[in-house]
């Protein structure tokens, strides 16, 4: 409570406070473009705007490390998997008016109720907080290898062995099936492809 | 910086993929609606992180590894994911999550296609009746 005299108010926004706050409205758009357009692949395109623009928030939080990563792992690898997930199950890109479901107006209540909510508890409980971004980076590549490499090594070693499962779990359900030929249809090749998935995701 | 800003704009990303997974049809939106509100938690990770390594002088730095453990588990699951929706586009012809319903009680109304899968059930039910 003592700290809270001397923090800065929000009517006298540093430079920092406001490129973060404009890059946060091009974030924020950029998501909203994401989850209401009809073509679906603008909707990746402006997923790798959003995505974007949190990698500049990231280093305006002094958190490089992330931020590169960020960078890398999405906008370089997920955005493109969408892509091609896309464009192997939508023949024909365009304009697909059946992108919405019907429960959109329920959906639109439950986001705008839950938004209220978590802005109203979050602005309530961190309004006096101030984060101070002087001085060395908190999250430069220094800093987060030695606390990668120091505290993190376990859970680090365990997640290359989780990666490998995801590798051979997705290798597995995206082989087709031997013993069935393409024009057989669906009937003989859904219990063995569903059997492997529950096999993989356990 | 106020540590509100970065909550409140992670606030307004995870709600605005809660409303994409809501009201989306196809599951690649879905993944990608999964996908803002993952990284909206690493916003909030992120800036908690570098507010308590300076206010609480924490060394651990637990708020960017969880971070980086985050978006390793993101990809991964984005992976098996995509797999699963292409299998499921491979056996059905489609990918449109509302007419995945097989395992649903009694919708006669609204499957013009039941087989006899979505005909046990209900008959089942009806029995019970």
């Amino acid at each position: 409570m003592s700290l809270a005299a001397d923090t800065p108010g929000f009517l006298s926004p540093t430079g920092v406070e406001i490129t973060f706050v404009l890059v946060g409205l091009v974030t924020f758009g950029a998501a909203l473009v994401t989850v209401t357009t009809r073509q679906l692949v603008h909707a990746a395109l402006w997923l790798v705007v959003a995505l974007g623009g949190l990698a500049v928030e990231y280093l305006l939080l002094t958190a490089e490390f992330i931020a590169w990563v960020q960078v890398l792992i999405y906008v370089g690898s997920v955005v493109v998997l969408l892509l091609f997930g896309l464009m192997l199950t939508r023949a024909p890109i365009g304009r697909s008016p059946d992108a919405d479901s019907g429960n959109r107006w329920a959906a639109l209540a439950v986001a705008v109720a839950s938004a209220g909510t978590l802005i109203w508890v979050v602005v309530d409980a961190f309004r006096t907080t101030w984060i101070d971004l002087d001085g060395p980076a908190a999250g430069s590549t220094k800093a987060t290898g030695q606390s990668l490499f120091q505290n993190w090594v376990l859970p680090f070693e365990g997640l290359s062995v989780l990666l490998l499962a995801a590798l051979v779990g997705a290798i597995v359900l995206s082989r087709k099936a031997k013993e069935t030929d393409p024009a057989a249809g669906p009937d003989p090749a859904a219990p063995h492809s569903g059997e492997q998935g529950e096999k993989e995701t356990r | 910086m106020h540590l509100a800003y970065p909550a409140v704009l992670s606030a307004l990303l995870f709600c605005t993929g809660l409303y994409g997974v809501l009201a989306r049809r196809n599951a690649i939106l879905v993944l990608m609606s999964v996908e803002l509100m993952l990284n909206a938690v690493n916003l909030n990770l992120v800036a908690f992180d570098v507010w308590l390594s300076r206010a609480a002088e924490e060394t651990l730095h637990s708020g960017q590894a969880l971070t980086l453990f985050t978006i390793t588990i993101a990809a991964a699951e984005i992976g098996i994911g995509l797999a699963i929706v292409l299998a499921v586009h491979r056996n059905r012809g489609t990918a449109d999550i509302d007419r995945l319903r097989d395992t649903a009680e009694s919708h006669d109304l609204d499957s013009p296609d039941s087989d006899a899968l979505a005909a046990t059930p209900s008959e089942k039910a009806e029995a019970t009746a």
